[in-house]
């Protein structure tokens, strides 16, 4: 079973954990032979909102920007048995730590 | 006990068993269903089977292979059960393997919301119809079924395993259960359901025989039988209550538990059940060990500290030092916004500054409370202080 971990960082607080930290949770994940994909997102100024309307026309805006303190900061796709072992490597996430937060959810299955 | 009763002790552990084989609460629940209507049906007339546990498992799974058979779709994902359901052979003895620990963790998962643990509790392992269980938590049963449905999807599509979690998760996943278990009785208490605190007490053993090592599973039993041992006489205060309707039997069974569930080290529950056994135990509100139950305060506020704990230690110390005292401690809470609307809160300081002679002010804090009381019977009874404090009786 597929889970997304989506890693929101606390836009307000000073992360204490390290790259090597990071690097050491994805090192962990590989070995354990769980990480389907994980990737961290550039600085949240730099993205832009895409919707393309009834007709047809296409309106890109920039942003969004934080409206609430928490942020996506990045995210792990995980294969694991059940939702124990997702939320175990939640906890072992870097990101659920000072004030961040972890949010898993199954990937869904058709 | 009639048949039905019978087959609401049974349910439970068929459900487990069920659950365990096919990986499905939604399977399990209705095959188990169709197999205690099926028994309902025929052993009435054909009598009990030899070994019924051994019957009711067999039919519930050819229940479940014809109701697979029907459902194409649903059987392509459970593909790998229909096989197993194939195989299986009937269990060699008539005894069920006993998996209902199992789906106490998994209706008590954290990942469900704390107010849906209860009543799936309800719903699986005291074998409550879904109206039952919305009766037990005064919702209309629509709601309740919302809250079911969407907490079995959630079972389901999240994968919320069917596993007892290890030693190691115990102390974080095991206060769950518990906390389920004993809203069943405080939600008893609150709505005045005997029924239910029995109920709750009920799950507390089935547990308390799962895991019989486990001292706040114990703790918590010893808890609910010493507060419940006062039921005949709760619609008093407890320093009014007529204690010779207190259930002696009760009271000795919760306090043996109680020392069981205090050896060794201590939890809430345990610590809590201790304050209960000596109130239970007391000839009298006045002779009560109170200098022992500020101590097992002091020890619950290192525990599990919270204003609740801190209003109770402050009415102990008041019977224990006077009213003074207690009130003393009882403003120092007053700025605490977990207290404010708290009914308890402002009775409690009414009953201080009745005692101290202080009936204008406690008249008013009466006032206060019955404005905050949740439930008629608690407004009568606060409107029944009042009229003493106030000289109407």
């Amino acid at each position: 079973m597929k889970y997304m971990l989506m890693i929101y960082a606390a836009s307000d607080q000073q992360a204490t954990c390290t790259v090597e930290d990071w690097i050491a949770h994805e090192k962990e994940m590989r070995d354990a032979g769980v990480l389907v994909s994980g990737h961290s997102l550039a600085d949240l100024v730099t993205a832009t909102t895409v919707q393309v309307g009834q007709d047809g026309r296409r309106t890109v805006t920039d942003g969004p920007f934080a409206e609430t303190r928490e942020v996506l900061g990045g995210y792990e796709v995980i294969d694991v048995p059940d939702l124990d072992a997702a939320l175990e490597w939640a906890a072992k996430c870097p990101g659920s730590r000072d004030g961040g937060a972890v949010v898993v959810r199954p990937i869904a299955e058709f | 006990m009639n048949v039905e009763q019978v087959f609401r002790e049974e349910r439970g552990r068929l459900l487990a068993t069920l659950v365990k084989r096919f990986g499905d609460l939604d399977l399990a629940e209705e095959v188990t269903s169709d197999a205690i209507e099926a028994a309902l049906r025929h052993w009435p007339v054909d009598g009990v089977p030899d070994r019924p546990g051994a019957w009711l498992l067999t039919t519930a799974r050819r229940k479940a292979v014809d109701r697979l058979r029907r459902d194409q779709a649903y059987a392509a994902r459970l593909a790998l059960l229909q096989v197993e359901v194939d195989r299986a052979d009937p269990p060699a003895t008539d005894a069920l393997p006993d998996e209902r620990l199992e789906l106490f963790f998994t209706c008590a998962h954290p990942a469900l919301a704390a107010e849906d643990r209860g009543a799936l509790v309800l719903r699986c392992l005291a074998g409550f119809t879904t109206p039952e269980v919305a009766r037990a938590y005064l919702v209309p049963v629509t709601t309740m079924q919302q809250r079911i449905v969407r907490a079995k999807k959630k079972i389901s599509q999240a994968r919320i395993p069917f596993r007892v979690p290890d030693p190691h998760e115990l102390p974080e996943r095991l206060p769950g259960v518990l906390q389920a278990v004993y809203s069943i009785f405080t939600e008893g208490y609150a709505a005045q359901r005997t029924d239910l605190a029995d109920e709750a007490i009920r799950l507390a053993r089935i547990l308390r025989s799962l895991m019989p090592g486990e001292r706040e599973v114990t703790g918590l039993l010893a808890l609910m039988l010493l507060v419940h041992a006062r039921r005949d006489a709760r619609a008093e205060l407890l320093e009014d209550q007529d204690r010779t309707l207190w259930d002696q039997d009760m009271i000795a069974e919760g306090s043996a538990l109680t020392e069981l569930a205090l050896t060794g080290g201590h939890g809430p529950y345990g610590v809590q059940a201790a304050i209960n056994a000596l109130h239970d135990q007391a000839e009298d509100f006045t002779s009560t060990d109170w200098p022992q139950i500020v101590a097992l305060y002091d020890v619950l506020d290192g525990l599990a500290p919270s204003p609740v704990v801190a209003l109770n230690r402050a009415a102990a110390v008041a019977m224990r030092d006077g009213p003074e005292a207690g009130l003393a401690l009882l403003d120092e809470l007053a700025g605490e916004p977990r207290l404010r609307d708290y009914h308890p809160f402002r009775a409690a300081r009414a009953d201080l500054l009745h005692r101290l002679g202080r009936s204008e002010e406690a008249a008013q804090a009466y006032r206060e409370a019955i404005a905050l009381a949740g439930t008629e019977s608690e407004q009568d009874f606060l409107r029944r202080r009042l009229s003493v404090v106030e000289g109407r009786s």
